[in-house]
């Protein structure tokens, strides 16, 4: 028989909701089902998605609360007379968030609402290429039946569950943000930037706070790693960058435990928790005991209950995630997926947002335009950011070789640092450039703060085929940090010092 | 015996004396820079990698109130450097009530030390005015701290502060002598009202300030005053930020109307006197209208005039060596290569007609005049595009045309604009304004919607502003603006 609806979304969060309303706007009959499985500490949440209930939303909002901890120092230097040390709550801070990130939930409700897109609760698998089952959680059943079926199921954290008590008694960011009460004296055991963004903003706030780190930071930080089929042009963070962010976690109060490994979390009498792990270094075993302990070890495609198998969508056997085309389509035609599920592509809000808008307008609109995830911006938002577009240094190297390509780079000191006596030693950027005639553009890697403000325009400059010489025709704006970019002058090849000294 | 000595040194002058036309085989110098701000002081330390002979002369002659300040023009002694610092000192008041929302604990109303900020501000500054003392003796710059005037073609006259003066000739000179403050001219402006020359060294708090101005100084101090505390009135002759785009000035206005700023418009002081002396003492303040005869009077601790800065071109001798000079404006007129209508006399920064007023193009177009005259380059000053931002409370960063000039150019049918209000994300959780945070560009739909405007009214405006400046240099249009993707979650991928 017919299908009920046009598409089919299965997961309400950044691409899901987008290509859902984007198919809307054509006229088409869309419906969007969400579920959130509670995490293992019984956490969960409304409709929206990684992004808006535990991802970048109240990530930032917590690294803000930081940040004016920071301002707090700063401002008795510049006059302000506020008695030092200031003391946090974590419960007003988290009502703030917790009450704005419902805000969202209830704003894409409602947008679903005037969109006339129909919102399904409901835990959804399939049973057919066209029809997709779902439980409510009181067990009633629901069956959806669509011409097409976009996948965005997105992920969840990770839980290295060969340690003893990683699952009972550690938390992950899925819980982090929806705490009620202060995580105290937390360990974040990470390898990934989210643990550096929360071990940042827990430090911000005035919580001890220790990183536990197998090996490198920010190793496989493939937020937005992908291998395009075009230019096998692989993005993974700078070594140098990672160091220099970690350096300033560390001068900021954050501990960190480098090439130690946990082997087992247990409870304490006193509710805490002990942790025991092995110091690969010293090949020792150390112990110690926090309130809190949370797992940032990479995240798992959400695709356990969608029952993939039965229709015959591929996955990549390694990770997981579904494998796309192009197109976004999958192994089985009329069905697709977008966003963090996919293979290949980076794991971030904006690309799934558009990737979902421009498959509904291929799909309904008559448009023909792939989704480009080229040149994809992204900032961590460390206490110290760090934000960058392109090619890293050393993605450069291997592309096209140490001879041909130049890098300009420079530490430069915020001006409101000054004043305010804070260290500026990791405020650096640096500039990655093919050598030859032209000397386009490949890469602008930036740690200082406002990073993200910093990087979006260049990132824009770089889409349109910017080279060195255009940016130094650009003239600055002065004084901001973002001047510094088109001052860059000094190579790493010169071996000159690379200090901004004065207007 | 002075005369004696002074016509020793110059044998130009002596033969002068005797009659004889002077034809100096040697100049004392290649180049001299009369102004050691940042066009000045960036084509010295230019041409001194060229192993030129070159020298710097600086003078700050007193502000009417006795202010005056070292080495390094405007920007780093009363303009930009201060003006930021100083906004920045409001904004982490700012940051003080939005700190609570985020769960920071204190109780107490916390107030600001003028004195605190002023000294910090002042401290910092003198290190940067060292820091070029410094930068010009290692890179053999010569460097005197005295008043330069044309005497002769190849000859000025420098007048130290002890009144002591000394000739010296060049082969070229760059003119880069800057403004100063406009005074009013009406009685006690010069008496008792202080400028932004006086006010970032003010050695106490102005306290209920009046700021006479629309321009973006006037704005930006009126801001920021207002941002530590201050009880601030804006008196305004007609339109605010005239030459922005006015939509976008509107809304800045209406911003600082609704946090706190007073704003008296279309009224002109005619009259300041003095009610009780002090630091700050009460004056008081008659001011006119300007569409009718209402007179009204106000008093104020301090009253700051910026309605505007006039270029330092007219006590320099310019007539002697026949630079011209627009006579109403007193800015020089240059070409393309910043030349003026004397071969070998330059000039740079904002005394020149019809360019910006800003530090980074003075800083371009000084440092590629001097490589075009010693190291054979071609490359111009791209005046085209030049960013800016403004540091009111509410930031505004621009990139080229405003919606009206674009209008004006193009036709109203030619252009799109698009544009979309924003809330910051830092601003939900302390419920600050949703509504007022804005981001427009203007394209051009004739030339493949190309990216001809580009404005924001929000945090780190500037920060925001410069990437996309570089965008708009590569020839930005809506088509790639749409296909780059935002950094999430932050202000410019709106």
């Amino acid at each position: 028989g017919k299908n009920e609806y046009d598409l089919l979304v299965v997961g309400g969060g950044s691409g899901g909701l987008a290509c859902a309303k984007e198919a809307a706007q054509f006229g088409r009959k869309v419906a969007v089902l969400d579920y959130v499985e509670p995490s293992p500490r019984g956490t969960t949440w409304g409709l929206g998605g990684t992004c808006v209930n535990v991802g970048c939303i109240p990530k930032k909002l917590m690294h803000q609360a930081a940040l004016l901890g920071s301002a707090l120092k700063d401002a008795q230097h510049y006059g302000w007379n506020i008695s030092q040390p200031v003391h946090h709550t974590w419960s007003v801070m988290a009502q703030g968030v917790q009450n704005y990130v419902k805000s969202l939930n209830w704003g894409h409700r409602v947008q679903l609402q005037d969109k006339k897109v129909k919102y399904f609760n409901i835990k959804g698998s399939f049973s057919d290429p066209h029809t997709v089952r779902g439980l409510t959680k009181a067990g009633k059943e629901t069956i959806v039946t669509a011409d097409n079926i976009v996948i965005a199921t997105g992920g969840r954290p990770k839980y290295p569950t060969h340690i003893a008590g990683a699952l009972e008694y550690g938390i992950t960011s899925d819980d982090l943000f929806w705490l009620k009460e202060s995580p105290g004296k937390t360990l974040p055991s990470f390898i990934l930037y989210v643990s550096l963004e929360c071990a940042g903003f827990l430090t911000g706030i005035g919580l001890d706070t220790t990183v536990m780190m197998r090996s490198i930071p920010l190793r496989g930080f493939d937020q937005a790693s992908h291998i395009s089929k075009k230019k096998q042009i692989c993005f993974t963070t700078q070594q140098q960058m990672a160091s220099l962010v970690t350096e300033h976690m560390e001068s900021y109060g954050t501990k960190f435990l480098k090439r130690c490994f946990p082997t087992k979390v247990e409870k304490l009498r006193s509710n805490r928790l002990q942790v025991t792990w092995k110091n690969a270094d010293l090949n020792t075993e150390e112990t110690d005991s926090f309130d809190t302990v949370m797992w940032a070890v990479g995240r798992v495609p959400d695709t356990k209950t969608l029952n993939l198998e039965t229709v015959g969508v591929k996955t990549n056997s390694e990770t997981g995630k579904i494998i796309v085309d192009a197109t976004e389509a999958t192994s089985v035609p009329h069905i697709y997926a977008v966003g963090d599920i996919t293979e290949g592509r980076p794991e971030l809000t904006p690309t799934a947002i558009a990737a979902g808008k421009l498959l509904a307008q291929r799909l309904f609109g008559q448009s023909s335009e792939l989704m480009d995830y080229d040149n994809v911006p992204t900032t961590v938002f460390t206490p110290l950011e760090y934000g960058c577009v392109g090619l890293s240094e050393e993605a450069a190297v291997q592309c096209h070789g140490s001879d041909n390509i130049e890098v300009y780079h420079a530490y430069y000191k915020p001006l409101e640092f000054t004043v305010a006596e804070r260290d500026a030693a990791q405020c650096y950027m640096k500039m990655v450039c093919l050598r030859e005639r032209e000397q386009r553009i490949l890469g602008l890697h930036f740690i200082g703060p406002n990073a993200g403000e910093v990087i979006q325009g260049f990132a824009l400059g770089i889409k349109c085929g910017a080279t060195y010489p255009q940016l130094m025709k650009t003239v600055g704006i002065h004084p901001t940090c973002a001047e510094e970019v088109t001052k860059l002058r000094i190579t790493k090849r010169s071996g000159l010092d690379a200090t901004v000294t004065g207007c | 015996s002075v005369q004696a000595q002074k016509e020793e040194d110059n044998p130009e002058k002596t033969m002068d004396v005797n009659g004889l036309t002077p034809v100096p085989d040697s100049y004392d110098y290649d180049l001299i820079v009369i102004g050691g701000g940042s066009g000045g002081l960036a084509a010295a330390k230019e041409a001194a990698k060229y192993e030129k002979k070159v020298m710097v002369l600086d003078f700050v002659t007193p502000t009417p109130q006795g202010s005056s300040w070292g080495l390094g023009g405007t920007c780093v002694n009363v303009g930009c450097i201060p003006k930021k610092l100083m906004h920045q000192a409001a904004l982490l008041g700012q940051a003080l009530q939005d700190s609570r929302k985020f769960g920071w604990q204190f109780t107490e109303e916390v107030k600001h030390n003028w004195m605190t900020m002023t000294e910090s501000v002042q401290n910092y500054i003198g290190s940067l005015n060292w820091g070029y003392r410094v930068a010009l003796r290692d890179t053999k710059v010569t460097y005197e701290n005295a008043y330069g005037e044309f005497v002769g073609p190849h000859t000025i006259k420098a007048t130290n502060k002890k009144g002591i003066e000394k000739l010296y000739t060049a082969e070229r000179f760059i003119i880069a002598t800057g403004e100063r403050p406009r005074y009013l001219g009406i009685p006690g402006d010069k008496e008792y009202c202080i400028s932004s020359d006086d006010l970032f060294s003010l050695p106490y708090c102005p306290g209920k300030t009046l700021v006479v101005g629309a321009s973006y100084v006037a704005l930006e101090c009126a801001g920021f005053l207002a941002g530590l505390g201050l009880d601030v009135t804006v008196m305004v002759r007609s339109i605010l930020l005239r030459g922005f785009d006015q939509d976008m000035a509107n809304r800045i206005g209406e911003y600082m109307e609704e946090h706190g700023v007073n704003f008296i418009r279309e009224f002109v002081p005619i009259k300041v006197e003095q009610v009780e002396e002090g630091t700050p003492g009460i004056l008081k303040v008659t001011a006119k209208s300007t569409t009718g005869d209402q007179i009204i009077e106000g008093e104020y601790n301090t009253v700051l005039l910026a309605i505007g800065r006039d270029p330092c071109t007219r006590k320099i001798g310019l007539d002697k060596v026949g630079v011209n000079i627009n006579e109403k404006t007193g800015k020089i007129p240059v070409n393309d290569e910043e030349q003026t209508n004397v071969p070998h006399i330059y000039a740079v920064g904002d005394i020149l007609q019809g360019k910006l007023e800003l530090t980074p193009v003075a800083i371009q177009a000084g440092k590629l005049l001097v490589r075009r005259l010693y190291a054979g380059a071609t490359t111009k000053c791209d005046y085209v595009n030049v960013p800016t931002t403004v540091f009111t409370p509410l930031e505004y960063g621009a990139c080229g045309y405003s919606e009206e000039t674009a209008v004006e150019k193009f036709g109203e049918e030619n252009i799109e604009v698009y544009h979309s209000h924003f809330w910051p994300l830092e601003w939900t959780v302390p419920s600050r304004d949703n509504n007022k945070c804005y981001a427009k560009i203007i394209c051009n739909i004739q030339d493949n919607e190309r990216v001809i405007g580009f404005h924001v009214l929000g945090p780190n405006a500037g920060e925001v502003t410069q990437g996309f400046a570089a965008a708009i240099k590569c020839g930005l249009t809506k088509e790639q603006l749409d296909s780059t993707i935002g950094i999430h979650p932050v202000c410019a991928e709106v």
